[in-house]
């Protein structure tokens, strides 16, 4: 079984403090500069909206925002091109891009390094019902997939695995680390 | 653009009804044809604006970054979905809810839409339909044909037809209605889709259901064509019938409907509208985009021109088994309650309280209410949407509907049940208090998605509920009970000329720079569907806005009378205290560079004259002197107007007008003559031939409206005209300001 459209969220540490209307300006930046692989369009502001998308950066073959979906404030990547290659080459792309990401906000001096992932916990969504539904079947199916990618980001270290169970939200498991890595370790655990 | 496209037409093949499967499959064979170059660009374009299928802001390949203008080089080249409207660019697709109503399973399907194709919010228009944004045109097709198996469709939800029927989200609960328009509204929007004699429009055609007179849930004044409930007796039994009202319209310049008769018997409103269709496809404008609405149709006839029009018309129609049997069939679909009915206390916590004080009204049914879920800015993500479906399963049979006011209502609700369903709403962020409120901010999506938007409708609504919330206005229920409508252009998508305190976007120059201003519009009507509509009193700096939100509230505290309601005191005060109560911040305070952008977006508002010097030492043109001068003007006509001096107040928007263009003319030559003939005819050369006048989008339309006020300047005035000339003015003006930005410095004199 094939998925596409790969979802990843690093959760942020001490989210109770972020302010996310600075993202506003840094995310125009981005654009200014296409710095990400993708092209990058346009900024969506749903600060108003409780528990919501927060700040999208929309682009073409991926989003990228700060988003508080389920009340978990995070830093997400939504691939929506289809990505060539194997599940994990697809997982691999879409967390090496949420990485990235993060790494950019925590350099952006403007944030004041609120925006900091907490380098344990991270959330892996696929976002298309018909590949991938969010079914028992499917859950064990992909387990592997799953395992084989924070095995990697982790280093094989200790980390608890919890999937999303409601049959109506996306297919979707959180991964919770024992111990806490900065983005440039898990970028290089990943590249490992 | 999602790999599982072709797998969702395999996987829906026989689970959509087959009229809804067949114009899915034909869409999708177009937006084949158009992606391999087999069909013309403006074709295809129509094609799909009528399935819903909408353009958005940057569509043409370029935005403006906030440093310079940035082509998007997307991945499928030069391809367009129509004329200037780049292939890949994301777009909006918009959902009609016919009177808003939907199930769970609906929302269920909205949600997972939201999730899987946009950016996971549903947004809620004024109109009761949905739209998502960011939408890939690939992907339009897989949409429909989900929502096709939900038993929705997008069908002429945009183009040159019948959009939406909308109807009063109360319909069948309210105590007040007369009877339930809800199986008329359904019935005439069922007739209405895809009907052969709605399929060569010049414009749109929006209908409008009510219960009432006096309430606005239906806004039958500002349709195209408006019902109300009405009954009479007839020999003793009482008849069921509709008040009819056509050629109402917002836009740039708003049209109150005028009535065609009132009373139409409830089974002859199908063939009635059908015959109205009909003259409409004839006889209405199909060139002019500009006077193509049914307005100009009924305002160039007459109302009872085109009422003979259309009574000739009906006689000529052949009987139709579906003008009564699909009443019949939609009266048979009768909604009831879930649970026993019952009564509830006032007792709870102070949100609770606050929340059934604003957000529950009762229902003509005993033991029962109606909850409003208010949205801020008409948002919902698809996590709030599953929970809407769980809620509406636990404690109704699904009786939810969206309001024009960008809100949920769930109808029968045991008030038995309001403490155990304010829990599950609060649990979903859903009990946010306050509905219909001052907070409750409507409008449209302005720059933030909008092609047509000139100033962040969307960000300064937003900024507005803020800080109104945190007002609280709950110990002074006059100013709470206030509507505010905000659109992000003149064409008043937000209702801007209903609110009471109403905003449109608009654009002036400062010191060389473009600043997004809002004209602040006093005088209209929420209540009588739309009762009256209100003026422009002057353009203010988008980042004031709050600022004469809290002046005008604050006076009105103030100075009101017992029981005066806004628009009564805006009348007795006039617009001349309450313009000069706002002189002060028509201007932005001297250095303070943030009102060079808009409210959410720190991009320069525009870049065209940076480098010009800062707000300090600030050098006014003569041209914005004249202009600043033919907006006064338009604002003497206005009072002229409500003194009831209607041919002053005509002959003076009309000076107005040719002081605008005079002021643009004079740039080619200083030594302009005060001759009105001259006036014209240069401002033809030098800015309507060349087209320097011509709005991004809207064209000449403006310029028009000065062509034809000129022509018709020897004629005398009537009450409708002089006020759609005070309109015309000042939207006249508003391009002038326009036009003057875009010629950049270079045109100060």
């Amino acid at each position: 079984m094939d998925f596409q459209h790969v979802n990843v969220k690093f959760l942020v540490r001490e989210p109770e403090g972020v302010d996310l209307e600075p993202l506003i300006p840094v995310f125009h930046r981005w654009i200014q500069g296409q710095v990400c692989e993708e092209l990058l369009l346009d900024i969506a502001d749903y600060r108003h909206v409780p528990e919501g998308p927060g700040i999208v950066l929309i682009g073409h073959q991926a989003d990228y925002s700060v988003d508080n979906t389920n009340g978990r404030l995070g830093v997400r990547y939504n691939r929506k091109a289809p990505f060539d290659g194997t599940n994990q080459d697809r997982l691999k792309q879409a967390v090496c891009s949420a990485l990235k990401a993060c790494q950019r906000l925590e350099a952006e001096a403007s944030l004041g390094g609120k925006i900091r992932s907490n380098g344990r916990d991270v959330e892996v969504f696929i976002n298309d019902r018909l590949l991938a539904p969010n079914r028992e079947d499917v859950r064990k199916a992909f387990d592997a997939d799953f395992k084989a990618l924070f095995d990697k980001l982790f280093r094989g270290g200790n980390y608890t695995m919890s999937y999303e169970m409601d049959s109506r939200r996306l297919l979707g498991v959180s991964a919770k680390a024992s111990n806490s890595y900065s983005i440039s370790e898990l970028i290089t655990n990943l590249s490992s | 653009m999602k790999a599982s496209n072709a797998l969702w037409k395999e996987r829906l093949d026989g689970k959509m009804p087959d009229d809804l499967a067949r114009e899915v499959e034909i869409f999708d064979n177009e937006v084949a044809l158009r992606k391999h170059g087999k069909m013309d660009e403006r074709l295809f374009a129509e094609t799909r604006l009528r399935r819903g299928v909408y353009g958005q802001r940057y569509d043409n390949g370029q935005r403006h970054d906030g440093a310079k203008v940035q082509e998007m080089n997307y991945p499928s080249g030069t391809l367009t979905k129509g004329p200037m409207t780049m292939w890949d660019a994301p777009g909006m697709q918009r959902i009609k809810i016919p009177g808003g109503g939907l199930n769970a399973e609906q929302l269920d399907t909205l949600a997972e839409l939201a999730e899987e194709y946009s950016d996971g919010i549903a947004h809620v228009t004024t109109r009761q339909d949905f739209q998502l944004h960011y939408i890939h045109i690939e992907d339009t097709p897989t949409i429909m044909r989900r929502l096709a198996a939900a038993k929705i469709t997008t069908r002429e939800a945009c183009g040159n037809s019948v959009r939406n029927v909308t109807a009063c989200p109360y319909a069948g609960v309210c105590p007040d209605e007369v009877f339930d328009v809800t199986p008329y509204s359904r019935a005439l929007s069922k007739f209405l889709l895809g009907h052969p004699d709605c399929q060569s429009f010049g414009r749109k055609f929006k209908p409008a259901f009510s219960g009432c007179t006096q309430h606005a849930c239906g806004l039958t004044s500002l349709h195209d064509i408006g019902f109300i409930a009405v009954t009479r007796n007839e020999g003793g039994v009482e008849k069921r019938g509709f008040d009819v009202y056509v050629g109402g319209g917002l836009g740039a310049v708003p049209y109150m409907a005028k009535r065609f008769d009132s009373f139409v018997p409830a089974d002859e409103i199908l063939p009635l509208t059908q015959a109205v269709a009909r003259v409409f496809a004839r006889l209405g404008e199909k060139k002019n985009r500009s006077r193509a609405r049914i307005k100009f149709l009924v305002q160039d006839l007459g109302i009872e021109k085109f009422k003979e029009l259309v009574l000739e018309e009906r006689k000529t129609l052949t009987p139709d088994p579906r003008w009564t049997q699909l009443i019949k069939d939609a009266q048979q679909l009768v909604e009831s309650p879930l649970r026993e009915g019952g009564e509830t206390g006032t007792d709870g916590s102070e949100p609770y309280r606050r929340w059934l004080k604003t957000n529950t009204r009762p229902q003509r049914q005993a033991g029962y209410v109606v909850v409003t879920i208010a949205l801020p800015l008409g948002d919902i993500t698809a996590n709030q949407l599953r929970s809407l479906a769980d809620i509406v399963r636990r404690f109704t049979k699904e009786t939810v509907r969206t309001t024009v006011e960008q809100n949920f209502v769930i109808r029968w609700v045991s008030k038995k049940d309001l403490p155990k369903m304010y829990e599950a709403l609060r649990a979903a962020h859903l009990a946010d208090p306050g509905a219909g409120t001052i907070v409750d901010v409507v409008t449209c999506p302005g720059t933030d998605t909008c092609k047509l938007g000139i100033s962040s409708s969307r960000g300064l609504a937003a900024e507005l509920r803020k800080r109104l919330a945190e007002r609280n206005f709950q110990s002074d229920e006059a100013v709470e009970s206030l509507h505010v409508k905000i659109s992000g252009c003149f064409n008043s998508c937000g209702q801007h000329h209903v609110g009471d305190l109403g905003f449109y976007g608009v654009s002036r120059k400062v010191a060389g720079y473009a600043v997004p201003h809002f004209q602040v519009v006093l005088g209209g009507e929420w209540e009588h569907n739309g009762g009256s509509y209100g003026l422009p009193v002057a353009a203010i700096p988008s980042k004031n806005i709050p600022k004469v939100v809290t002046r005008l509230t604050g006076r009105y505290v103030e100075g009101r009378n017992k029981g005066e309601s806004f628009k009564d005191f805006v009348k007795r005060i006039g617009k001349v205290e309450l313009k000069s109560l706002l002189d002060d911040l028509a201007r932005p305070p001297a250095g303070d560079r943030s009102f060079f952008s808009d409210w959410g977006d720190p991009r320069e508002y525009s870049l065209e004259d940076m480098g010009t010097g800062e707000c300090a030492g600030e050098v006014v043109s003569s041209v914005e002197f004249d202009l600043g001068a033919a907006e006064r003007e338009v604002f003497e006509a206005q009072l002229a107007f409500e003194n009831g001096q209607i041919e002053q107040a005509g002959k003076t928007a009309y000076r107005a007008m040719l002081h605008g263009a005079k002021a643009l003319v004079k740039i080619n030559d200083p030594a302009i003559a005060e001759d009105a003939d001259l006036i014209v005819s240069e401002f033809r050369k030098y800015y309507f031939d060349t087209q320097k006048f011509y709005d991004p989008f809207a064209g000449g339309k403006f310029a028009q409206y000065l062509f034809d006020a000129h022509q018709k300047s020897g004629n005398p005035y009537t009450s409708d005209s002089s006020r759609y000339l005070i309109d015309e003015a000042q939207l006249f003006i508003d391009a002038a300001h326009s036009c003057y930005n875009r010629l950049g410095a270079t045109a100060t004199v």
